[in-house]
């Protein structure tokens, strides 16, 4: 124990007096850091993640968006999204221009219950008002209707706003911190893999940038054999490396997801996405 | 870049695995299922409390589920040394948690 007080207090010593939160450098900065660190990569094609990182895997890609692998996905979405529920609503009567080419508006910030809303969170807002149960975040039904509701925002810039309420910039500055945070046995913080190591390969993967990383969410995976969202692809970045992910749609991770679309401002939605 | 090149630069949990082994290995024979109930009890308490810290481990459940199974086979030996493994563990996580309190500063873009 001796010897991790030391290390303790060589961390501390080492941390940068703490400031107040100014989300408008903090964007500039991010997105200064991946155009310097990857001058060839076209700012719009950050949001393709691993496929921006390396020519051939590129090329694999556009040969496999001729027969996109989230199309049955897409059909599913756009029919649920269509078909009322069992009161004669539907979601179109929850969002706003009903739904369609909204996404790059979310997650915002709700200055009425004081928290991030994400788009996975307001479609089961919205099933719950409506007397139908909510959706698993994790699996398919919620990866087709968000698949659906991204397709329809394709091209349209994130848009994230942070609004002026104190409660709005803790969010934003707890999403942050939760991404530098380490954790995990593995010692691992979101930064770790996707700001340090980004084209990198770790197994067989090649590591997203996180400029963009949630512009082309949910996305097919091979590997999964099917469809993610966001709650999917956070909870099992967290147990890749031996951290016990948190409930999808805990506040932590709804304040990440605020802050990494927020530094992500300007780059257009391209959702669905594949992923070898 | 590899998975073990990056653990080679972290000094913090290079460290928590010695603390682990340490205690993994200083655990005497013929231990009695009292031992047992006393060491899972602490490491779970240990746990819980990475828990109430949002920043629990996978590896120590792992570690407390094979204290179980030992338990239940009336390997007291081995069970008390997979609870005190796991207990060495939620405690290298909870110092990891605080730690980063302020630790996490040092990786953000500016
Ligand atoms: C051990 C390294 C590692 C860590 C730490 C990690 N990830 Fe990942 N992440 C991956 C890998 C591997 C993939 C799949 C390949 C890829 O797309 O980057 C991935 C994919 C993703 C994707 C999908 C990107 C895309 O375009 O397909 C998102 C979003 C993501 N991670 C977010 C996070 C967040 C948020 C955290 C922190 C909670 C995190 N990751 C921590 C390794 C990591």
């Amino acid at each position: 124990m001796a010897l991790a007080a030391v290390a303790l207090a060589a961390l501390t010593l080492a941390a940068p007096a703490a400031d107040t939160p100014d989300p408008v450098a903090d964007a500039k900065a991010f997105r200064n850091f991946f155009v310097t660190k990857f001058p060839k990569v076209k700012l719009e094609d950050f949001v393709n993640g691993p496929y921006s990182m390396n020519e051939g895997m590129r090329r694999q890609w556009e040969e496999k968006e001729q027969f996109p692998p989230y199309e049955f996905s897409l059909d599913t979405g756009k029919e649920m999204f269509s078909r009322p529920f069992k009161n004669g609503k539907s979601y179109a009567d929850c969002f706003p221009n009903q739904g369609i080419g909204v996404r790059q508006n979310y997650p915002y910030f709700d200055t009425n219950e004081g928290k991030v809303i994400t788009l996975e969170l307001a479609l089961n807002k919205c099933r719950e008002a409506n007397g139908e149960s909510a959706l698993s975040y994790v699996r398919d039904d919620m990866a087709a209707l968000t698949a659906y509701m991204a397709f329809t925002s394709r091209g349209k810039p994130f848009d994230i706003k942070i609004p002026d309420d104190p409660r709005a910039l803790e969010a934003y500055q707890n999403g942050k911190r939760y991404f530098y945070t380490r954790r995990g046995q593995l010692n691992f913080s979101c930064a770790t893999c996707h700001v340090q190591n980004p084209g990198e390969r770790i197994r067989a993967e090649i590591l997203a940038p996180a400029l963009g990383i949630l512009n082309a969410m949910p996305i097919y995976r091979s590997e999964w054999g099917g469809m993610g969202t966001i709650s999917r692809r956070f909870t099992s970045c967290n147990s890749q490396i031996r951290g016990v992910p948190l409930e999808p749609q805990a506040e932590e991770y709804r304040d990440l997801e605020y802050y990494l679309s927020y530094v992500s401002n300007g780059l257009p939605i391209s959702g669905p996405g594949s992923r070898p | 870049m590899n998975m073990t090149g990056i653990i080679l630069r972290i000094s913090t949990f290079t460290l928590a695995s010695l603390l682990v082994i340490a205690n993994a290995t200083s655990v005497p024979a013929a231990s009695s299922e009292a031992d047992f109930k006393a060491a899972y009890a602490a490491a779970e308490a240990t746990n819980k409390e990475a828990g109430g810290l949002r920043n629990q481990w996978t590896v120590t459940a792992e570690a407390l589920a094979d204290a179980r199974k030992a338990a239940d086979k009336g390997d007291f030996d081995r069970a008390v040394a997979s609870a005190k493994e796991a207990e060495a563990l939620a405690k290298a996580s909870i110092f990891q948690a605080t730690s980063e309190k302020e630790a996490w500063k040092n990786l953000e873009i500016r």
